[in-house]
């Protein structure tokens, strides 16, 4: 079965959290209208399950990142780290 | 030349007339240093606004007036647009325009002589936006459902900032919270708010945009009241959650925005979802592609059946040997997949328990907090006990007996 985990969440990876739980919701869509072949399914459920980890490795980020945005003189900007709330 | 007895000595030395300029010139210096800077209240008239920006109008009572002039270079800093019948209070240098030989007051800032004015001028600027199109829904932009940038347009050291980062905490930290501090009242806070705003959008790293503050009285929330802000807003290409002061208050901005919250720990509330919505949402979705995909080996089988038992055993028997290859290759495959599954949906699930365990009440303590219960039941708000109450503070290792002393709320 190794040579056939080329699906595209192998492929590419997803990029963003709400694109992979997007295209978990196609997968579970595709998957309930019954159409795939079953090296198809196969595939889907493989990449649903990466798209899976995925998502809850970036839900258990526990800390809420704080940061600042400053624009420099030369127009450009810079995103600092914020340590406190205050 | 007959001279008045309260003639200046100045004037008296004089021993020819006085040009028109040279008099007019020795009243400007006259007035100019003996008024300076007043304040007046009146009534605006007749207000008039040349293509260059500036405002003319004349600032009277019952029995009086005075032409005053309002240069485009301060109208930025104006909590409302001149216009004729607001009672104001004007504050200005006492000029003289020596071309008309005319006295008038040189604005610099303009306060409404009431609370009826304020309220005033921010019907003047809905309907004036509503009618230019700001208000529209059709131009109000959805919100992203899965934010991993949200930007805040607040003061760093306000309750606004404080209470939206408590809210994320809580709902949703896997984001990143962005703050463009600003200050949220008083001269120039306007402009700073509008400029932030613009400048997030030149970053372009934000998927959402907060912008507001605390409440506070009509004067301190009415930054978010000013044209320039609204117009920010409205030209936005990041979605933006407007967020001022209390439930009640309403803000130009509130109309203008994409989506308006009652309050900045609403707007929290609005701009993600809940950890565990989104957990049970994957949850769901594991537990629905591994039975969907069950379901396809096992229709697979069904075929395998069918073919074993009726097709096969009419064909030749090259074609026949050829099948059975097909049907123990087929076999094979299944038997591997299947077991690839069962495999996987062990691990998930334990993944997924030790997600869904991570937010246990058990695994908060475990992460140094603290629960407070008293007659064994969790108290969740301060508001809910009283100086004497005997509570219990239970650790992750153990619990305190403690009695209430005092309650403060935040």
């Amino acid at each position: 079965m190794a040579e056939r985990n080329n699906s595209r969440a192998r492929r590419g990876g997803p990029k963003s959290f709400e694109e992979a739980l997007k295209r978990l919701q196609e997968i579970v869509e595709t998957l309930e209208r019954g159409e795939a072949s079953l090296d198809t399914s196969m595939e889907l459920y493989e990449e649903g399950i990466v798209l899976s980890r995925f998502c809850l490795e970036k839900l258990n980020r526990a800390e809420l990142r704080l940061k600042e945005l400053h624009k420099n003189l030369e127009g450009t900007f810079e995103v600092k780290e914020r340590d406190t709330i205050e | 030349m007959i001279q008045p007895p309260s003639q200046p000595e100045l004037f008296a030395q004089q021993e020819r007339p006085l040009t028109v300029s040279e008099l007019t010139k020795q009243i400007k210096v006259s007035l100019e240093s003996s008024f300076g800077v007043v304040s007046v209240q009146g009534e605006i008239s007749n207000v008039r606004t040349p293509s260059s920006g500036h405002y003319y109008f004349t600032l009277k009572d019952e029995t009086a007036q005075i032409q005053a002039v309002l240069w485009r270079s301060r109208v930025p800093g104006l909590m409302f647009s001149p216009t004729d019948g607001m009672k104001v209070i004007a504050r200005g240098r006492i000029t003289v325009y020596e071309l008309r030989g005319q006295y008038q007051i040189d604005v610099i800032e303009l306060l409404p002589a009431g609370k009826g004015e304020l309220q005033l001028a921010f019907e003047r600027l809905k309907a004036k936006l509503f009618a230019e199109g700001l208000f529209d829904e059709s131009r109000k932009k959805p919100l992203p459902p899965f934010p991993a940038v949200i930007g805040v347009v607040t003061s760093g050291s306000g309750a606004a900032y404080r209470d939206i980062v408590s809210v994320l905490r809580r709902r949703f930290p896997a984001v990143d919270l962005v703050l463009r501090s600003v200050p949220v009242q008083g001269e120039g806070a306007a402009g700073e708010i509008a400029r932030a705003i613009q400048e997030f959008n030149e970053w372009g790293g934000a998927d959402v945009l907060i912008v507001g503050r605390g409440g506070g009285s009509i004067e301190d929330l009415w930054a978010f009241n000013e044209e320039m802000v609204a117009r920010a807003v409205y030209d936005s290409r990041i979605p933006v959650v407007s967020a001022v002061g209390h439930e009640i208050d309403f803000t130009i901005i509130d109309f203008v925005a994409d989506v308006r919250a009652a309050t900045p720990s609403a707007a929290a509330e609005l701009v993600v979802r809940s950890r565990d919505d989104v957990l049970e949402l994957i949850r769901q979705s594991v537990y629905t592609i591994q039975d969907l995909f069950r379901d396809a080996i096992e229709s697979g089988r069904e075929e395998i059946r069918t073919i074993l038992g009726s097709y096969a055993f009419n064909q030749p028997r090259d074609l026949l040997r050829n099948r059975m290859q097909f049907v123990d290759d087929l076999m094979r495959r299944l038997d591997l997949g299947a077991h690839h599954i069962i495999d996987r949906r062990n691990a998930d699930a334990a993944s997924l328990t030790r997600q869904l365990s991570s937010l246990s009440p058990k695994s908060i303590l475990q992460r140094g907090y603290a629960m407070v219960l008293k007659e064994r039941r969790a108290v969740p708000r301060a508001s809910l006990l009283s100086p004497g109450d005997a509570v219990e503070v239970r650790f992750a290792d153990g619990s305190a007996d403690s009695t209430v002393t005092a309650v403060r709320k935040d």
